[in-house]
């Protein structure tokens, strides 16, 4: 049923290819998965017109939506970007192929410390490409504060009644309480886990809500002083709210890296390893960054950035604040499990 | 001939938007990851976690279908004795909110009662001091009653309205008197219409999440959020499966036994 699904889209998106371009047809193309909104369209473009390689581009919302169409096999893609851990999925299950990023002209603008990071999923650098990354930290509102904030610890040391707002989503929000104690975001150790999640229920309390999307609107609208949130979200803060500030705090927190590889069923992979080299390019990979807006690992790119999104730590993280973070790794099956009993008890805690 | 192919649409549907769906989230639930047959997942209502959310489903449910009647039924009955020309405008304005995207309507209300919202901000007009009703349950019902009201006013004031009126005519003829009639025809005779209401009411409420999502700021767990939670977050399909066809069950025997007068008299009109 899905096949036919596909086949019907990919039918009408060739009519609306073909309706499209009158001009000289590609000889080859590449099929590039990505996440929505995730590439300036000009990219794509500026991208067939120096090389003579159409694109076909497929976008996903999620990283598990990606991955369902992924293994779907209704389309056979060249290149996928995803998050680490579902790189690391595709890399253990055998989806990818090496890359030689040594021969390309541009991979070195991406920085060393990046590389290093992308070893948690990819040991020994042979298949993921950084792309984007970025941190979890605490957006605050310097208003209604004591003073500057540099650790987790303002969450959990109930001076800020009623006034928090956590992500709503386990493995932030374990992530979060696990730095704070010490330990590493990616434990299994049961004992760490009971520990955290005992904070956690002793904060509830003090919480406003458990928020994703709506957590940074909360502290722009001044309805809570502070509220954990990626760092893309609160970049976009500043623009609404002057008096906001970001803050990975001193315990480390979690790096999250979107990486490329070229899957296993890639053909051209000539042209493939284009295309990365392509998006490192100082210029391109400007165009994409002035698009996103997310942090960007293409030290080029940073080097020629305004003064402002220099110092900002959501756009760019110090080697300091990098400094303990963790990138999230694949968590076994039975974790999962006692993961998802833990959350329920503490979103069941206290309730009538 | 003819009426076989007016059956058409209605058995497609049955077929592909009923019979399908609860024949997949059955055989889910019947069964562990294995794929082998078991009762584990239906039986996970009674866990503590789970059954703390239905209780405080079945609570919340209960006190927004109370809430509902006593708004609704008064609203029916003026209603009914408006001599307005235009009896259909005044009901077009109670229903007019529901064409408008629910999610949006709740999101509003999300604005209205937050700590620096509207209703704090008029509050504050008038010296009063802020209420902190946002993200506790007072909120979720709030939000509740608002966008279930409208289901329960129609099929009362619907019943109310098809009541003969010779019927209290010949009452008061016989000397009864304003609560009497009420208490002997017009309560009796819209029963019906309250029973549907109560059904369109009380069964939302009961298995909504989204709601409680929004104005409960993720702290309140109904158990529909559990169920949601179990197929989006955990991907454990089959214990929500199962949670599903517990919390349909017991909605079914709860309907059953409400019904079991009402069948006999008028059937189940839904609206």
């Amino acid at each position: 049923m899905k096949k036919v699904i596909y086949a019907a889209a990919i039918l009408l998106f060739g009519i609306f290819a073909l309706g499209g371009c009158g001009k000289e047809e590609p000889k080859e193309y590449l099929t590039v998965f990505n996440y929505g909104e995730y590439m300036d369209p000009d990219v794509i473009d500026q991208f067939t017109e120096e090389t003579g390689i159409g694109i076909k581009y497929e976008e996903a919302l999620t990283p598990e939506e990606l991955y369902a169409k992924y293994s779907s096999g209704a389309i056979s893609y060249d290149l996928v970007c995803s998050s680490d851990y579902m790189i690391q999925r595709l890399i253990q299950e055998g989806e990818a192929q090496k890359v030689d990023f040594s021969s390309m002209e541009y991979a070195d603008n991406i920085g060393d410390r990046f590389w290093e990071f992308s070893r948690a999923f990819d040991p020994n650098n042979e298949y993921a490409l950084p792309y984007f990354y970025g941190t979890i930290g605490i957006l605050y509102d310097t208003t209604k504060v004591n003073g500057p904030i540099d650790s987790w610890g303002v969450l959990f040391d109930g001076s800020y009644k009623n006034d928090i707002i956590m992500q709503n989503s386990q493995r932030d929000t374990f992530m979060i309480t696990l730095k704070y104690l010490g330990y590493s975001l990616n434990t299994s150790d049961e004992g760490e886990l009971r520990e955290a999640q005992e904070l956690l229920i002793k904060q509830k309390p003090d919480v406003q809500a458990y928020l994703v999307d709506e957590a940074r609107d909360e502290v722009v609208a001044g309805n809570a002083a502070m509220a954990v949130v990626y760092s893309g979200e609160a970049y976009l803060g500043h623009e609404y709210n002057e008096n906001l500030a970001y803050v990975v705090p001193k315990e480390g927190s979690n790096v999250w890296i979107d990486s490329w590889i070229v899957t296993k069923n890639c053909k051209n992979i000539e042209a493939a390893q284009k295309f990365l080299d392509f998006l490192c390019r100082e210029d391109i990979a400007t165009k994409n960054f002035e698009y996103i807006y997310y942090s960007t690992p293409n030290e080029a790119v940073v080097a020629n950035m305004d003064e402002e999104l220099k110092n900002d730590p959501a756009i760019t993280p110090t080697e300091e604040d990098m400094r303990n973070c963790e990138v999230c790794t694949q968590i076994d099956e039975d974790v999962v499990t006692l993961y998802n009993e833990l959350w329920k008890e503490l979103k069941a805690d206290g309730g009538e | 001939m003819k009426r076989k192919y007016l059956s058409t649409p209605y058995i497609i549907w049955v077929i592909g938007f009923t019979l399908f769906p609860l024949i997949t989230i059955a055989v889910s639930a019947f069964t562990n990851d294995d794929g082998a047959f078991t009762w584990d997942n239906i039986v996970a209502i009674s866990e503590p976690i789970n059954r703390q959310a239905l209780l405080f489903s079945l609570a919340i449910a209960f006190g927004c279908t109370l809430i509902c009647i006593l708004l609704a039924y008064p609203t029916a009955l003026f209603l009914k004795s408006f001599r307005f020309k235009r009896k259909g405008f005044t009901i077009f304005l109670l229903v007019l909110p529901m064409w408008m995207n629910f999610i949006l309507r709740i999101l509003a209300w999300q604005m209205i009662l937050s700590k620096n919202g509207i209703l704090n901000f008029i509050l504050g007009k008038f010296g009063l001091t802020p209420l902190a009703i946002s993200n506790t349950w007072i909120a979720l019902m709030i939000g509740m009653v608002y966008d279930f009201l409208p289901y329960m006013i129609l099929p009362i004031f619907n019943a109310i309205s098809d009541i003969d009126e010779d019927l209290i005519e010949a009452a008061r003829d016989l000397g009864a008197g304003s609560f009497t009639v009420f208490r002997k025809i017009i309560f009796p005779l819209s029963m019906p219409g309250m029973l549907s209401g109560v059904v369109m009411v009380f069964v939302p409420a009961m298995t909504s999440f989204v709601i409680a999502d929004i104005l409960g700021g993720g702290k309140l767990q109904l158990i529909g959020n559990i169920i949601e939670q179990e197929f989006m977050k955990s991907m454990n399909w089959h214990l929500g499966a199962g949670l599903s066809i517990s919390l349909m069950l017991l909605v079914l025997i709860g309907l059953a036994f409400t019904m079991r007068n009402d069948m006999e008299e008028k059937g189940t009109a839904i609206w």
